[in-house]
């Protein structure tokens, strides 16, 4: 085995900005599908929960579709697909006056697949509660909106936001899957770096480290934040 | 029409990445699967060392993304062993350390499940520690777990998609070849969507009733 | 033949055993009763080194538990044990249950691990359900199958967990009157049980126990007429005053 080890290319110009760009691109994708996937998935998750069949069928749909079509497929669909088989204005819009491109698609596509697993798990939060609890507001002439408002979303809250704090994770791992797309985030200019210097073992070293290093920074923001929350029971 | 007639004949292609998707899904998932349970149970032993061990394994999987441990592997593993082995293998490899990671904590959790109990009554009757595994715990975990173990499996093969990245011939890369020959990433992609739509949607749904049958 | 002396045992901070001592004699039967949380069911599981313990000494028949070069494996499978829960396995018939240690601990041969299932399960009244899966019987069913399958290794002694308190009261006596042929038939038993007419039936002497103390030792007679310790007294009134 032989291989010519130089660490100090990592801090040499291009490739060190290569490292910080790309560390906000991964960063910069992640928190804007996370919010898209927290709010869609919200939504569809409770959209689950209903007692009206079509909503509810409507939203079980979703989440079928989403999680049983690899996030990669997806992306290209978003990518190639939707510009042709949209309103030609619209089509031309997106291809030629779409700001960023890349990121939005990569963004949008990351953020309605991860909705699917987050509506997953809304959905089994609201429904592990008793039907007892929802039933007792109903029985005091609650609203089928006060029912979910001031009961159900409450108690539901805390077993649903830790796998928020973790679906974030994930998206952040996701991320990488744009640079199919041409989004130059991490994962992309390592592999960038290992193609120009020569150093592939220095440039994923350094990806793999920024990863597990950003991992277990929000690894510990969950567990405080966690630890804060009111238990409910 | 003339995309279903291209889809017709460029069958006999697209099958050979379906197949090469599949042969790698189930060849990872068997060796992860083997892998985590050796880690699993390093993981719950008292051994601090050997479960300190196993944890950083499995974090360590746990918060890289694929495709970046697909690069390590197609860097490492020729290097490694001296000559280039091909890159099915350096992606089977890949996949197979990288699920072993996600295996271990299913495992873990199946082996958790079964009761306390269980391991003294075993053990009160003269069984040593591996025999009970084998005989009375292991057997429960993979049944409670079987479901959980088949969903890892499918998002196992929708992740094998991710070889595309490093142009090892799978389902979505031929499909890819055939629509950039042909002009038609349109109706090539959805095709693709509805293959793996059809797949995924299916074996869930078989794990579904295998979840409920398991309730009852 | 079971001797405990001086067992200390901590969870944390938490002292749960202080300084117990007890003797079993061959052929005794032991019954240990006392208010949940006593650490009656620690200090069974201690016999058979299913809970480590941190003082004093145990010894099985001459053999130390807690010494580091004892064979746990060979020493348990000399004791049986019966458990509240009665853990059989659930993924074996009631067969395989009973026979799984003689066969890997004891290396029977099959046919005979098999005929000795059978004579045991006639024996608790249960031959008809050897095929039958765990959760296809009963509760009292189950417990009893939990005995045979002890009694299949032969042991020269047997520990009883609260056999009876996961049960439904019908179910009950149909557990008990195994114990009770047991003990007549001279097997030496420790038993943690709060079935005080089955102590009175059958047992040589009561141990009651609270808050991880052995607070009193007595010849059943004694025990039940007159108890010495005020928690012993208060206890049994407690306990018998709807009987």
């Amino acid at each position: 085995m032989h291989y010519n080890w130089d660490w100090s290319i990592l801090l040499q110009e291009p490739y060190l900005q290569w490292l910080i760009s790309g560390t906000g691109w991964t960063i910069a994708v992640s928190l804007a599908a996370w919010v898209i996937a927290v709010t869609v998935g919200s939504l569809i998750g409770i959209a689950r929960t209903l007692p009206n069949r079509m909503v509810a069928g409507i939203a079980t749909a979703y989440t079928e579709i989403f999680r049983n079509i690899p996030l990669l497929v997806q992306l290209f669909l978003w990518y190639f697909v939707l510009p042709e088989i949209v309103p030609e204005p619209l089509g031309h819009w997106i291809k030629r006056d779409l700001p960023l491109p890349e990121y939005t698609t990569a963004v949008i596509g990351l953020g309605f697949y991860t909705a699917a697993r987050i509506s997953e798990q809304v959905r089994a939060g609201i429904q592990s509660l008793s039907r007892g609890l929802s039933m007792a507001g109903y029985a005091q002439g609650l609203t089928l909106t006060q029912v979910y408002r001031h009961i159900l979303l409450p108690v539901a809250f805390r077993l649903i936001v830790p796998p928020f704090t973790t679906e974030f994770l994930t998206v952040f791992k996701n991320s990488s899957l744009a640079l199919t797309i041409g989004v130059l985030e991490l994962t992309a200019q390592s592999g960038q770096i290992s193609e120009y210097s020569f150093h592939s073992f220095e440039a994923y070293t350094a990806a793999t480290v920024i990863y597990i290093l950003i991992t277990m920074g929000v690894t510990a923001v969950m567990t405080v934040i966690e630890r804060r929350l009111p238990v409910a029971t | 029409m003339k995309d279903l007639e291209l889809i017709v004949d460029s069958m006999p292609f697209l099958l050979q990445g379906l197949g090469l998707s599949l042969l790698l899904a189930a060849l990872a998932a068997a060796g992860g699967i083997m892998m985590a349970v050796v880690l699993a149970l390093l993981r719950l032993s008292s051994n601090r060392f050997l479960s300190g061990a196993a944890a950083v394994y499995v974090n360590f999987f746990r918060s890289m993304p694929l495709i970046l441990v697909i690069f390590w592997f197609f860097f490492l593993v020729p290097m490694v062993i001296g000559r280039p082995v091909g890159s099915f293998y350096s992606a089977l490899i890949a996949f197979t350390l990288f699920e072993a990671a996600h295996y271990t904590e299913i495992i873990r959790a199946g082996i958790l499940s079964v009761s306390r109990g269980q391991g003294w009554a075993a053990a009160a009757t003269g069984l040593t520690y591996g025999q009970s595994l084998r005989h009375v715990i292991l057997p429960q975990a993979f049944r409670n777990m079987t479901p959980l173990l088949l969903t890892q499996g499918i998002i196992l093969f929708q992740d094998t998609s991710l070889v595309f990245v490093v142009s090892l011939s799978d389902f979505l890369t031929t499909v890819t070849i055939v629509a950039r020959n042909e002009g038609r990433l349109v109706s090539m992609y959805v095709f693709a969507a509805l293959v793996y739509f059809a797949l995924c949607f299916a074996a869930s749904r078989v794990v579904g009733g295998l979840q409920k049958k398991a309730i009852r | 033949m079971i001797k405990l002396s001086n067992i200390d045992k901590w969870y944390g901070a938490f002292h749960t055993l202080k300084d117990c001592s007890v003797n079993v004699s061959r052929g005794e039967v032991l019954v240990i009763c006392g208010p949940s949380g006593s650490g009656k069911s620690t200090l069974i599981k201690c016999v058979n080194g299913l809970e480590p313990f941190q003082g004093g000494e145990i010894t099985v028949d001459g053999v130390s538990v807690g010494a580091a070069g004892t064979n746990l494996p060979r020493l348990r499978a000399r004791i049986g044990m019966v458990f509240q829960n009665f853990e059989l396995y659930p993924h074996m018939s009631v067969l395989e249950n009973i026979c799984l240690a003689q066969l890997k601990v004891l290396k029977r041969p099959r046919d005979e691990a098999e005929a000795r299932a059978f004579a045991l399960l006639e024996r608790v009244g249960l031959k008809d359900h050897a095929r039958k899966l765990p959760s296809q019987l009963s509760g009292g069913q189950q417990q009893r199958v939990a005995i045979a399958r002890a009694l299949a290794m032969d042991p020269i002694a047997m520990l009883f967990d609260e056999p009876t308190s996961a049960l439904d009261p019908e179910m009950i006596n149909e557990v008990l009157e195994v114990m009770v042929q047991l003990a007549q038939e001279g097997m030496t038993m420790m038993v943690v049980t709060h079935e005080m007419g089955f102590a009175r039936k059958v047992a040589d002497r009561v141990v009651f126990m609270d808050q991880g103390e052995v607070v009193e030792d007595a010849a059943t007679d004694q025990f039940f007429s007159a108890p010495k310790s005020d928690r012993a007294k208060s206890f049994l009134s407690r306990i018998l005053q709807h009987v």
